[in-house]
């Protein structure tokens, strides 16, 4: 079966790649793109580690197919940082200690910075309810959930 | 948090705080590389095919179509695996049998649980692999199974082992059973024991085996090359200990494979042994290209260790005044396909935290058609918790005493004889338990249908061997190398232990975790050791290169080594010449390196004793929603003590993070099995770890009673924490509704239907 | 695997009418990519229905809306209009998944995926809501419940697609609501459900009532037998007692990994008399 050729605007710049019809964004992402800093923790969309934004949309990059983004915009953890400078968020985390393994937290921020995108003051409940998509076994969700609210009130100061 | 016991020895500087860890940027920005995030030019990608049966006789496996399928470059069976000797070796605790652990890698006479490995491929493309992996042919016999611990040990029970004698047991028996081992620790005289006690409680328990849960699913890259050189990345708890057990079971040189600590997404003890490390230095070796072996999250469920499933018997008197006078544990853990469940923990750990006169612990390692167990934090300890503390809980309420009164009553000091031999060494417990009793929240009235439990845990601890090498820069930059792969944030704690030691900052500090062959053996990250193990032979590095710039100072100086002290990162005259020379920094010494005698590097390594045991105490509040058998977490308070808390951060992460998981373990996860023995719930939708919504912020309580064998009295803090959420869920749902459940996991279903049953 | 993403309705139809072998249709993939990378499925033709506006559309339509049976529940939880107007359904999507699957998934996937615990289905059963199908012969309008008719069956033909939904307009004092239960917050497929529909007329009492439950068996069901349990009533404690009663005596549940016949058949009356409450409040609008 032929590959379809897919452009796409990816972190900003323009991006195109060959895929089969059957692979998803996350395997591109991964295998061929190499960026791997999307994660995969499961593969079925039930744990988060593979969060992208899709058009400005928080989807599973496991569950898209690579050939459906066609024209489309993505963002990943590759893109959160402004060249050196981190993204309020990536900074909180590193204070707050949100992190031991680390392998949740790109799919964690991403999820975040779309949170905070639509609610710029959310609650500790929103947080949560927000963030029940990505799984963390190592922190307890505690200190995450404390680094999202100190972001959101440093971006709202900002 | 609160600190109850400061740290009495001496002033610290940068231990005790909390710094973002050194690790920490590439985490966030997404360039860490985790076990499948390595890639080598012309890589291949394996993919292992599993049995779909619980157990079945491998009659035969035909590869050659897949051979033949294009692209395919490599196929292994259990065939092209070498034999190894039965024989069970190392401390008994952990003991491992190679002639199993071989076979548990990949199936070799017999398929002995659903998704047990019985071949693999290594192709051009994954999706080759795939393709291939149904073209080999597998003749199964499938043979009658079992999957309950107390069926596994009924003598009509199919038998995974048609030889296996209970070892433990003299005489030895003259027929097999599924029981690999029977264990047994015994103090004082238990029948005069119970004959003094005015109330006994006797009840019995049932716990399901549960997953690790890492989110990070087992990934290796390894590249073996045709003179004999192997290399892997992989993400493991212990790169060593993935040396070793690789090497032995593909018999090759330990020198000969080089094994890299990749970033590692969890692990919880799951990570200590290999699975697809030896498969995936097989298939390179066949195919002469490096070889990538990703899990999925369905083979991470299916046919990586969870913990033990359990059954268990907790008897418990005590006097009307509330001494504990005697107390028998009866343990049947589940070992999964192989022999080797954590029982002999639940032996130790059960009845530790308490001063009991006259005690009784039997324990059975019972084999059955599951994944074998792997340890899973403070193994063994939480299932035994579960029903120790459950018994003392309904004890206190008959004796009409409050919990945490009850249990300072009965609690294990230094010098308490221990069930499983010796007296305890150090403190800890009681100070726990009262700062628990102190927190303000432990008075606050509860509403209906709420209720509020108390339980304990114990956990040993871990020593053991760890090494580091420390470089110093000419800058007055300092690297730390140790073989300790960092899960939650160690690169920090040794960071800080190395500054403090050394008196420079702590940005100054580089901790890396070094390959294989570049530093000395370590021991797997695992057991709570690393702050402590690594952290020493960290510290102990760091004094001989004080030592060392001591003397490079005294040759600047021209004056003796014995005139020199370390002071505040400084090296000083002292004696009769203080006060001759300026002092001089670290940085400053460093930088007159080729001239004072070149590079200063120190190794150092350790075979650590004298860990001091975790100890945690624990109340829940819950809430039953007594139409749907549903509970709610209100409130989550833990105390532990960890000795000293080196980065506090993290050490609270470690408390939060084992109170979730227990949590998960109290009320939803478990492995539900079809009747066939196939794993229904080989997923995170419905292997139900606890989201960010179900939790309160748990709230940590940091006691430092220090390990006074520790340099800065670290005692260890991963695992004690785990220990208690079951019992305290579990108490806490009694009071709430005066409804015990004694069967984990205490879903939904379980509860209403206890409730009903009034 | 052949993917092609049209961007008419007619061009998906022609596409799947022509052909051979396994096609699917895709919407937002999140059971489709699933069921495929498990291995249960292994289509040779997907069509993308993500490109075509009809299917990705919100639109008033009779007091009422029609929806784009591919139209992402972000999409409509984040449509202000649609979440006031519509409560029940509301509550139904909220619930699927996590704020990633939302991002993908859609109600016309919910219901052609065919599971007797989709959320949103027993809530668009409730409300009454329409189904336009669209297939090689034309286009028909059926009842919701006409639709999903056992686990993983459908009563589409070949070639025939669900367009979208018309959520007819809602009469005055109508409240609707959709509760189910899981052992966690989020992330869980229903273990049991339950939507309930209703009208009031000026004097508080129940004029109408649409009671639906799911996970109860093998295709979400409607229960007249609660719904009279209602009507004609103020939705008291006693007519709350009965509608519980003909809920719970309605199901004919399996034991599954997920729950036992026992748990299933007491909770959806539970469930089904607190749902009622809601429904009440919201027709009171004291909610
Ligand atoms: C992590 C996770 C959590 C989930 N949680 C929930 C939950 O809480 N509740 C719940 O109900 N579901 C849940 N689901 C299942 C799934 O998300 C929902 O069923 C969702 O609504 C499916 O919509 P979709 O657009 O993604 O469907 P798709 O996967 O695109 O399609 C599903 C099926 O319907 C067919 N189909 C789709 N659209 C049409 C159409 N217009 N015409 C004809 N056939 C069509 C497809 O061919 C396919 O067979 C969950 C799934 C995941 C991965
Ligand atoms: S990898 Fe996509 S959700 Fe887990
Ligand atoms: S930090 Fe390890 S999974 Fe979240």
């Amino acid at each position: 079966m032929a590959k379809h050729h897919v452009t796409t605007t990816l972190n900003g710049s323009p991006v195109e790649y060959l895929c089969e019809p059957h692979h998803t964004l996350l395997d591109v992402l991964r295998d061929d793109l190499n960026l791997t800093g999307t994660k995969e923790g499961c593969g079925s969309g039930d744990c988060g580690a593979c969060s992208v934004m899709l058009d400005g949309r928080l989807v599973c990059a496991c569950l898209t197919f690579a050939a459906e983004c066609n024209g489309r915009t993505i963002e990943t953890i590759e893109g959160m940082a402004n060249g050196t400078k981190l993204h309020p968020l990536q900074q909180k985390f590193l204070e707050h200690a949100a992190l031991q393994c680390g392998i949740c937290t790109p799919g964690m921020l991403i999820s975040a910075k779309a949170l905070l995108e639509k609610k710029p003051d959310p609650t500790e409940e929103e947080v949560r309810y927000w963030l029940a998509g990505n799984l963390c076994r190592c922190t307890g969700y505690n200190k995450i959930v404390e680094a999202v609210l100190d972001a959101a009130a440093e971006l709202r100061r900002a | 948090m609160a600190n109850d016991v400061k740290f009495p020895e001496r002033e610290l500087k940068v231990i005790g705080t909390s710094p973002v860890r050194p690790d920490g940027v590439p985490k966030v920005t997404g360039r860490a590389q985790y076990g499948a995030d390595w890639t080598l030019p012309g890589m291949l990608w394996a993919k292992v095919l599993r049995s779909p049966h619980a157990h079945a006789r491998i009659r035969s496996i035909d590869t050659s179509a897949a051979e033949a399928l294009p692209g395919v470059k490599a196929v292994v069976t259990g065939k092209d695996f070498p034999e190894q000797k039965f024989d069970y070796v190392g401390p008994e605790r952990v003991a491992i049998n190679f002639w199993h652990f071989t076979r548990n890698v990949m199936a070799k006479e017999k398929a002995l649980f659903d998704g047990h490995p019985v071949a693999a491929v290594a192709a051009a493309t994954k999706d080759i692999a795939d393709e291939a992996l149904k073209l080999i042919k597998v003749d199964y016999e499938v043979l009658p199974h079992v999957i309950d611990v107390d069926e596994a040990m009924r003598p009509d029970a199919p038998l995974l082992f048609e030889d296996m004698k209970t070892r433990g047991v003299t005489p030895e028996p003259t027929t097999p059973s599924n029981i690999s081992k029977k264990i047994e620790f015994k103090l004082g005289d238990l029948d005069a024991g119970f004959k003094m006690a005015d109330e006994i409680v006797e009840m019995s328990y049932k716990t399901k085996p549960v997953h690790q849960g890492y989110i990070e699913p087992q990934s290796t890259l390894a590249r073996y090359d045709t003179d004999g050189q192997a290399e892997m990345w992989s993400s493991s708890q212990g790169h060593f200990v993935m040396r070793t057990f690789t090497a032995k079971l593909l018999g090759m040189r330990v020198a000969d494979l080089r094994v890299h600590a990749a970033e590692i997404g969890g692990g919880f003890g799951g990570k200590t042994i290999c699975y697809v490390e030896p498969i995936a230095v097989l298939l390179s070796k066949k195919a002469g290209h490096p070889v990538k072996l990703m899990t999925t999250r369905e083979e991470v469920f299916r046919a990586t260790g969870p913990t033990s499933g359990a059954s268990m018997t907790i008897k418990i008197g005590a006097t009307k005044d509330g001494k504990i006078v005697a107390a028998q544990g009866i343990y049947k853990y589940q070992a999964g396909a192989f022999p080797g469940s954590p029982v002999m923990n639940a032996c130790m750990c059960g009845f530790a935290p308490y001063d009991i006169p006259n005690a009784h612990a039997v324990g059975y390692d019972v084999v059955c058609n599951r994944p074998k167990a792997v340890a899973y934090r403070a193994p063994g300890s939480p299932i035994s918790a579960f029903a120790v503390e459950s018994t003392l809980d309904a004890l206190a309420s008959k004796l009409g005493l409050d919990p945490i009164d009850f249990r300072l009553k009965n609690i294990a000091r230094p010098g308490t004889q221990m069930l499983s031999g010796g007296k305890l060494a150090h403190a800890g417990f009681a100070e726990t338990l009262q700062a628990l009793q102190k927190h303000p929240a432990y008075k606050s009235k509860l509403g209906k249908n709420q209720g509020r439990g108390v339980a304990c845990g114990y956990w040993f601890n871990g020593g053991g061997e760890s090494s580091a090498t420390v470089h110093v820069n000419e800058d007055g930059t300092v690297v730390v190398s140790t073989g300790s792969p960092d899960i939650g944030g160690s690169r920090a704690s040794m960071a800080l232990m190395a500054a403090e030691t050394l008196g420079i900052d702590y940005e100054s500090v580089r901790p890396i975790i070094a390959d294989t062959n570049s530093v000395g053996y370590t021991q797997a990250t695992g057991g709570s050791r690393v702050t402590f193990a690594t952290g020493m032979t960290v510290i102990n590095a760091c004094n001989k290169v004080v030592d060392e710039l001591c003397a490079r100072a005294a040759k600047i100086w021209k004056i003796d080594r014995a005139d020199v002290i370390w002071e505040n990162g400084h090296a000083r005259p002292a004696g009769g010449r203080a006060g001759e020379f300026e002092p001089m920094s670290l940085k400053a010494i460093a930088a007159k390196r080729a001239a004072t005698g070149g590079p200063i590097t120190v190794s150092a390594s350790v075979n650590a004793e004298g860990q001091a045991p975790g100890f945690s105490a624990q109340f829940a509040d819950v809430e039953v929603d007594t139409d749907t058998g549903h509970v709610k977490i209100l409130r989550y308070v833990a105390a532990q003590d960890v000795g000293r808390a080196i980065h506090p951060a993290y050490v609270e992460g470690q408390i939060h993070g084992g109170v979730v998981q227990g949590i998960g373990w109290a009320l939803n996860e478990e492995y539900i099995y079809d009747k066939n023995g196939h794993l229904e719930n080989p997923g995170f939708l419905d292997y139900r770890i606890p989201v960010c919504s179900d939790v309160p912020m748990i709230e940590a309580i940091i006691v430092e009673v220090p390990n006074p064998v520790h340099p800065y009295g670290v005692k260890g803090v991963a695992e004690a924490n785990i220990v208690p959420p079951m019992a305290a869920i579990a108490n806490a749902i009694d009071k709430a509704t005066g409804t015990r459940l004694t069967d984990l996991p205490m879903s939904p279903p379980k509860v209403l239907a206890a409730l009903d049953a009034g | 695997m052949r993917y092609e993403a049209p961007t008419t309705t007619e061009g998906a139809v022609a596409l799947l009418a022509a052909a051979n072998g396994t096609a699917k249709v895709l919407a937002g993939g999140t059971d489709l990519i699933v069921q495929m990378r498990s291995g249960r499925l292994a289509p040779d033709l997907v069509v993308d229905l993500k490109r075509i506006p009809a299917l990705t559309s919100i639109a008033a339509e009779n007091g009422g809306y029609r929806v784009g049976a591919a139209k992402a529940c972000m999409e409509l939880v984040e449509h202000e209009a649609f979440v006031r107007d519509c409560p029940g359904i509301t509550d139904a999507v909220k619930l699927i998944g996590s704020i990633q699957v939302k991002g993908r998934a859609s109600m016309g996937g919910n219901l052609c995926n065919a599971s007797p615990a989709a959320d949103s289905t027993p809530a668009l059963i409730a409300a009454r809501v329409t189904a336009r199908v669209v297939g090689p012969n034309g286009s028909r309008d059926v009842p919701v419940q006409e639709i999903a008719i056992g686990p993983g069956k459908t009563s589409l033909g070949k070639g025939e697609i669900l367009e979208s939904f018309l959520l007819p307009k809602r009469a005055a004092r109508s409240g609707d609501a959709y509760l189910r239960f899981t052992p966690r917050t989020e992330m869980d497929i229903a273990v049991v459900s339950a939507a309930v529909n209703l009208t009031l007329d000026e004097g508080g009492v129940c004029r109408d009532a649409c009671v639906s439950l799911g996970a109860v068996a093998e295709r979400a069901l409607v229960v007249p037998e609660a719904a009279a349990a209602l009507i004609g009533t103020k939705v008291d404690e006693v007519a709350l007692k009965a509608l519980a009663a003909a809920a719970s005596a309605a199901c004919r549940p399996i034991d599954d990994k997920r729950g036992t016949k026992a748990y299933r058949t007491k909770v959806a009356g539970v469930l089904a008399r607190r749902a009622a409450e809601i429904a009440l409040n919201r027709a009171k609008g004291t909610n």
